[in-house]
């Protein structure tokens, strides 16, 4: 169903996981979504923050990227197009996701989606699946990323560039 | 009372004290939907004559397991019901009002457009003007609605979704000093109560446990502490929580109501003292523009945990300025902190009309930079 072998992605501190977060910024266009799995203090919001502001930073603007966890979603503007950042972790039904407007920003913006199985069966196609959880060390996280859409697989050259610099690890497919 | 005598001249003939608003304010920006009416004499206090908050949730910290209305259709029906009421409880019908005032944002666009609408209709229907206002203005300028605080003062607003620092200087014109670059501590409060299996909202359960707690035995991070200015981050403190508590488990076997008592009063601790430093700093700025009146004022949910409070009635102090927390009830979401905002509007003549649309985003001070999440200011290298 989904992409055959995951990308399992060792991310040593926050400073890496800033960089690889930036790097899929540009890899980004309008009508992708992320959908950011993971538990509370795993880092979603913080890679959420930094792909955010690596977008705006190349439109030569600059913001504050807030937490959506009580304002549910908070949107901004890159020059190209907007960029959704959702928590829908206060979210009971399908439906009230809906009610935020998801569904048509899924069509021409970039949606960062943290808790997305409150979306249930209304996930986009095509979207980039991805799950953060606590790697061994206190500061360090795995980052497994899933897809079935053909077009994600320029992640796996991404991450290849930086994984050849050291930057971070493959850790084995599944 | 007769003070305006531009107005004695246009005045209706009404047995209304000249110059005198009588404002219905309109809120729908977030969970909650609320209608309130404000009467306001030039000279006088501001009355709230009712305020209606439908759909709010205790302490407004609510979070986990409790479903937010953010439903457009929700706001709307929740509207037309709080309308109705705040006219009954004030005892007056629609005839009565001079004007109404609608938040147009910041917030979820369905919950804004719901109470643009509603404020546009019934203008359309009764003739009656109406504006759109900022809902972070709403809370900034409650100081003024309760306690007719005059420009400039500090304000300290920290809630569940907000936390910064604005020097108000006028009722459209604020210095924003610093804020989170991450969550809010109301957030922080919440998601360690998460943590800690304690039950929602956080913030009295934290409050609550670690009023049992020894806040010297775990030492938590104060984050940003040691950089110059007024940003702030809770987002490492909720992490650093997280881990001290896989620690004690992992050592004992499990959490003991001690043990989780303080590892509450360390992470209260630890948001008290951001707070205390950070307000001490943010005063600093403030005291040298020689306020008549040197005031720092919180709104928001997170101002109800005593502690902090106390934290921030001292720093005030070392300050000599004075400290000062509306009524809880007015610190969170309501209509009456957005009838007065509508009030200062309407004296100053703004008025909006049909043309008025929702502002998802919409920063109280578009001037100060924004805060990368480094903590570093400007661009990144």
């Amino acid at each position: 169903m989904l992409a055959r072998s995951p990308l399992r992605l060792q991310l040593p501190d926050p400073g890496t996981t800033q960089r690889l977060a930036t790097a899929f910024a540009t890899l980004f266009e309008p009508g992708d979504t992320l959908l950011l799995e993971g538990s509370v203090g795993s880092g979603k919001t913080a890679f959420c923050r930094a792909f955010i502001q690596a977008r705006l930073a190349s439109a030569g603007r600059m913001e504050d990227v807030p937490s959506p966890t009580f304002t549910l979603v908070q949107t901004y503007d890159d020059g190209l197009c907007d960029i959704w950042h959702a928590d829908l972790y206060r979210l009971l039904d399908p439906n009230e996701a809906l009610e935020l407007g998801l569904e048509e920003a899924f069509d021409d913006a970039i949606c960062l989606v943290e808790w997305p199985d409150r979306l249930g069966d209304a996930l986009p196609r095509g979207a980039l699946h991805a799950h953060l959880e606590q790697g061994a060390e206190d500061d360090s996280r795995i980052l497994t990323l899933r897809w079935d859409d053909a077009k994600w697989q320029k992640l796996a050259s991404a991450t290849a560039g930086l994984c050849q610099t050291g930057q971070i690890a493959q850790v084995g497919d599944d | 009372m007769s003070d305006t005598l531009s107005n004695t001249l246009t005045a209706p003939l009404t047995d209304k004290p000249v110059g005198t608003l009588t404002l219905l304010g309109l809120e729908s920006s977030c969970d909650d939907t609320a209608a309130a009416i404000v009467r306001h004499s030039p000279g006088d206090p501001p009355v709230i004559l009712s305020s209606v908050v439908a759909g709010q949730t205790e302490l407004h910290a609510a979070y986990g397991g409790v479903v937010p209305e953010i439903a457009a259709r929700a706001h709307t029906e929740k509207l037309d019901i709080c309308v109705e009421q705040a006219l009954e409880r004030a005892g007056l019908t629609l005839k009565d009002l001079d004007g109404i005032s609608v938040t147009a944002g910041p917030g979820l666009i369905g919950g804004v457009l719901a109470g643009v609408m509603c404020a546009k209709g019934l203008s359309a229907a009764t003739g009656l003007p109406f504006v759109g206002v900022n809902h972070l203005a709403g809370h900034a300028l409650t100081p003024r609605l309760t306690d007719q605080l005059p420009f400039p003062y500090l304000m300290l607003l920290v809630s569940g979704g907000h936390c910064q620092f604005l020097i108000v200087h006028g009722f459209d014109d604020f210095k924003r000093l610093g804020g989170t670059i991450d969550d809010a501590p109301g957030e922080a409060f919440d998601k360690s109560a998460r943590l800690l299996g304690l039950p929602q909202p956080g913030g009295p359960a934290v409050e609550a446990a670690a009023e049992q707690g020894d806040k010297k035995r775990f030492r938590l991070p104060r984050p940003l502490l040691d950089r110059p200015g007024c940003d702030m981050s809770f987002s490492g403190l909720k992490t650093a929580l997280l881990r001290t508590r896989d620690k004690v488990i992992a050592e004992n076997g499990g959490l003991t109501r001690t043990d989780r008592n303080d590892l509450c009063a360390g992470f209260q601790a630890a948001v008290c003292d951001v707070l205390a430093e950070k307000s001490r700093r943010a005063l600093a700025q403030y005291m040298e523009l020689n306020p008549p009146r040197p005031t720092i004022a919180v709104a928001g949910g997170v101002a109800a945990n005593t502690p902090i409070r106390a934290a921030l009635e001292t720093v005030a102090a070392e300050f000599g300025a004075d400290f000062l927390a509306p009524p809880l009830a007015l610190c969170t979401d309501n209509a009456a902190m957005i009838a007065w905002v509508g009030i200062e509007h309407f004296r100053a003549g703004h008025r909006d009309d049909q043309t008025l649309s929702a502002r998802p985003r919409w920063p109280l001070d578009n001037s100060s930079p924004a805060m990368l999440g480094s903590g570093k200011k400007g661009a990144k290298a």
